[in-house]
């Protein structure tokens, strides 16, 4: 313990090279922690989908709707627990740029399968009783600072037969899991088919399983009875369909990945030309450390101690820096990232990438310091 | 009277340890902001060059894409004979009313993307003047053919000349690759208009474009169509349709860009800053010479700061050349607007090298403000001393 003091000591000796060098790990940790965040965050989104559901969709693409007529069938496949379809409503709200997922669904079996939504009660009822309800998630509800009761217009593109459409916002739900989104907009399918001149149809299924062991049997069987209909399907696990979404944005991890690398290179330059200056300053004293009997293994040791704690303060730093700042601001990625959280998973990956980044940055100091001759050192202190 | 720039010079390969690594670290972020500019850019560039300015598309009135656009034969029909709308030699209308869907085809390596699959008129290629068949022919009226683009072949399934694509219940023989200067008609599948209308959705197209007789008519045109009763439509000039479309996403990745080198550059700033303190307190006694021999502080300031532009600039031109490497590489990812697959390539100007560069310079001129003004203010006589 008594070598804290040294350590301690050398490093307030110039304090602005170690506040600099501190700050410049912190930003690199904090870079670090943003870019793998978004990595954790899509692969969550990801895996969000159950796979104790199937979603069936139109073979050609998710842009091609379903018949209504489908539902009678597939509630008869066996394994099939329960059928529920939903519609991509594409619901503008004042301005594109205010976006949000919104759905038309079949509300009664919709609910009852996702158990991910927690709506109080008295909610749901309401909610049930009214054609032209809507579920909101809280985080939606608090971004436009809506109210239970209220009446939201939103307008649709694919829906132009009625310019305005009218919602009354009956229900809050509370996502059990953050990657579920809190941000979604649910309404009754009855009430798009009913509007829109042009006919709604379901856009995809969503069928519940008694066992995720059927999934590959469930799929082919609904698959092979509609190979040669107008409208062959497609039907996967919820997992694999998410997943898909996902995969459309391209190589991020790659990028995110190949960036972080970058930003760790970028940093252990400057850490490690940080520990070599001040090796440098302290030649003689390490000499003189040597002649009172300090071994060399103590003193390699020390000059590692040293540049960990550097970075190991700057990692902290970053690290929780980042972490407070995106849960106080409740970063989304403008709604491209629901879901956004710093694990803990990543912040401790960020210390120990601090840690390394101290052991990496100290060595080539520590070991100079290990192996300096005492005597011919010491001749220059004299 | 200036302190002459060799001195700055022989000083930095005094100590080429501390130099290069801090040139080194703005390096790599001078590669982060080129590499994520150079994405944006590719992806822009690929959206705007696929629209061109002569040519008019049309939707039906009040939908932004394709995708969820309607047009009647008749409608296509009644725009066609429209005087404005350009003529081929043979007399022909430069007209191409396309069924335009996405369809789910299976990535090489594993899932799948939404793809555009264009169904056209042969006087597509006419209208567009930007595509051209580079590999077998064109499709023939009638038969279930079709052309692929060049982005898209080798990173599907089943699209190589003679191979098949199964959709919509057919099998399509792909007869030929086309290419269309990078842009985002590299990344669809093209067909006859006639084949793919009774396939997908029944009698409608999505979208008609149009080559304008007179390009600067424009306006006019817009207002013909528009405010035309027996015609739902919207027009828009090609070009800004596409180009709008790549809005979102590169302001998206540019602020990306900005905020992670920005980031990474405060890093190396506070690692250069070290490093010119180092170098001032290094020579502390030689600064005290100059000094005494009368320079003056503002002479050795300028000389310090000329020092850190110049460890900044070698590490911009390496970042510079760490990147070129970049240009070219094919990337895709998803086009929100249309929802389809777009693969684009890295796009390395010589404006954003030369971003690079001044981007480095930046991080030198302020790593090396505040050691090279300590420099100059140094008290002589205490300096001299030092040994």
């Amino acid at each position: 313990m008594k070598f804290v003091r040294l350590v301690w000591v050398n490093l307030s000796r110039s304090k602005r090279r170690t506040i600099l060098t501190t700050l410049s790990v912190a930003a690199a940790l904090f870079l670090f922690v943003s870019l793998r965040s978004v990595n954790t965050t899509l692969q969550d989104a990801a895996e969000v989908g159950s796979e104790a559901r199937m979603v069936t969709r139109n073979s050609i693409s998710i842009v091609f709707s379903l018949p209504e007529a489908y539902y009678q069938w597939l509630s008869a496949v066996p394994g099939v627990e329960r059928v529920s379809w939903a519609v991509w409503f594409n619901g503008i709200y004042r301005d594109p740029r205010d976006f949000f997922p919104s759905f038309a669904i079949q509300a009664d079996s919709y609910l009852a399968m996702y158990p991910e939504m927690v709506i109080p009660e008295e909610q749901r009822q309401a909610f049930m009783a009214e054609r032209t309800a809507a579920i909101v998630g809280t985080g939606l509800m608090e971004r436009f600072g809506w109210s239970l009761g209220q009446t939201v217009t939103l307008r649709s593109p694919i829906y132009p037969a009625d310019n305005d459409w009218p919602f009354t916002i009956r229900g809050v739900y509370t996502p059990t899991n953050p990657s579920f989104g809190d941000n979604l907009f649910f309404f009754h399918y009855e009430y798009v088919y009913e509007h829109s001149l042009r006919g709604a149809q379901p856009g995809w299924y969503v069928l519940q399983l008694e066992d995720p062991a059927v999934a590959t049997s469930v799929a082919e069987t609904i698959d092979e009875h509609y190979r040669n209909s107008r409208a062959a399907t497609r039907t996967e696990t919820e997992r694999a369909f998410q997943t898909g979404f996902v995969t459309m944005y391209g190589n991020v991890g790659f990028l995110m990945n190949a960036v972080g690398l970058a930003v760790f290179f970028a940093i252990l330059l400057v850490a490690a030309s940080t520990m070599m200056m001040a090796a440098r300053e302290r030649t003689s004293e390490v000499a003189v450390l040597k002649t009172l009997g300090f071994s060399d293994r103590l003193l390699f040791g020390l000059v590692l101690a040293e540049a960990a704690t550097i970075t190991l303060i700057g990692g902290l730093l970053g690290v929780f820096g980042a972490k407070l700042i995106f849960e106080g601001t409740q970063f989304q990625g403008a709604g491209f990232l629901p879901g956004f959280q710093v694990k803990w998973s990543t912040a401790i990956a960020g210390m120990a990438i601090a840690l390394l980044l101290g052991l990496i940055s100290g060595i080539v100091p520590a070991w100079q310091a290990a192996r300096m001759p005492v005597a011919q050192t010491l001749r220059r202190v004299a | 009277m200036a302190i002459p720039l060799i001195y700055n010079l022989r000083s930095i390969r005094q100590r080429p340890v501390s130099t290069l690594t801090t040139a080194l670290g703005m390096a790599l972020v001078v590669l982060v902001f080129i590499a994520m500019m150079a994405l944006s850019r590719g992806f822009r560039a690929a959206l705007a060059e696929t629209g061109s300015r002569e040519n008019v598309i049309v939707l039906r009135s009040g939908a932004d894409s394709e995708l969820i656009s309607g047009i009647g034969r008749q409608t296509a029909a009644t725009i066609a004979a429209m005087p404005f709308v350009a003529q081929g030699p043979d007399g022909r209308p430069l007209v191409s009313p396309e069924v335009y869907v996405l369809i789910s085809l299976d990535r090489l390596g594993g899932g799948d993307a939404l793809v555009v699959a264009r169904g056209i008129n042969p006087e597509a290629f006419d209208v567009r003047k930007n595509v051209e068949i580079v590999a077998g022919r064109m499709f023939n009226p009638g038969a279930p053919e079709i052309l692929v683009g060049k982005s898209i072949v080798g990173r599907f399934a089943g699209t190589q000349i003679g191979e098949t694509i199964n959709f919509a219940n057919r099998d399509w023989t792909v007869v030929g690759h086309f290419a269309a200067r990078g842009s985002a008609f590299e990344s669809e599948i093209w067909g006859e208009n006639e084949q793919f209308m009774p396939a997908f959705r029944g009698e409608f197209f999505q979208s008609l474009t149009f080559r304008m007789k007179d390009p600067s008519q424009f306006e006019s045109i817009k207002k013909t169509l528009e405010d035309d009763p027996r015609l739902p439509v919207g027009a828009h000039r090609e070009y800004d349709f596409y180009a709008a479309q790549s809005y979102l996403l590169t302001q998206i990745m540019n602020f990306a860009a900005i905020f992670v080198a920005g980031i990474m550059a405060i890093g190396a700033i506070f690692g250069a800053v070290n490093t010119m303190y180092a170098a001032v307190g290094a020579r502390a006694p030689e600064i005290a010479v100059l000094l005494t021999l009368g320079f003056r502080p503002v002479s050795v300031m300028s000389s310090f700061m000329f020092e850190a532009l110049l460890i900044a600039l070698i590490g911009g031109l390496l970042g510079c050349l760490f990147s070129l490497p970049l240009n070219g590489i094919v990337t895709s990812t998803t086009n929100w607007q249309s929802m389809s697959e777009v693969a684009f390539a890295f796009r390395v100007t010589p404006d954003l090298l030369l971003g690079g560069v001044i981007f480095a310079l930046v991080m030198g001129l302020i790593g090396g403000f505040f050691p090279a003004r300590r420099a100059a203010r140094q008290p002589v006589v205490k300096a001299a001393r030092q040994p």
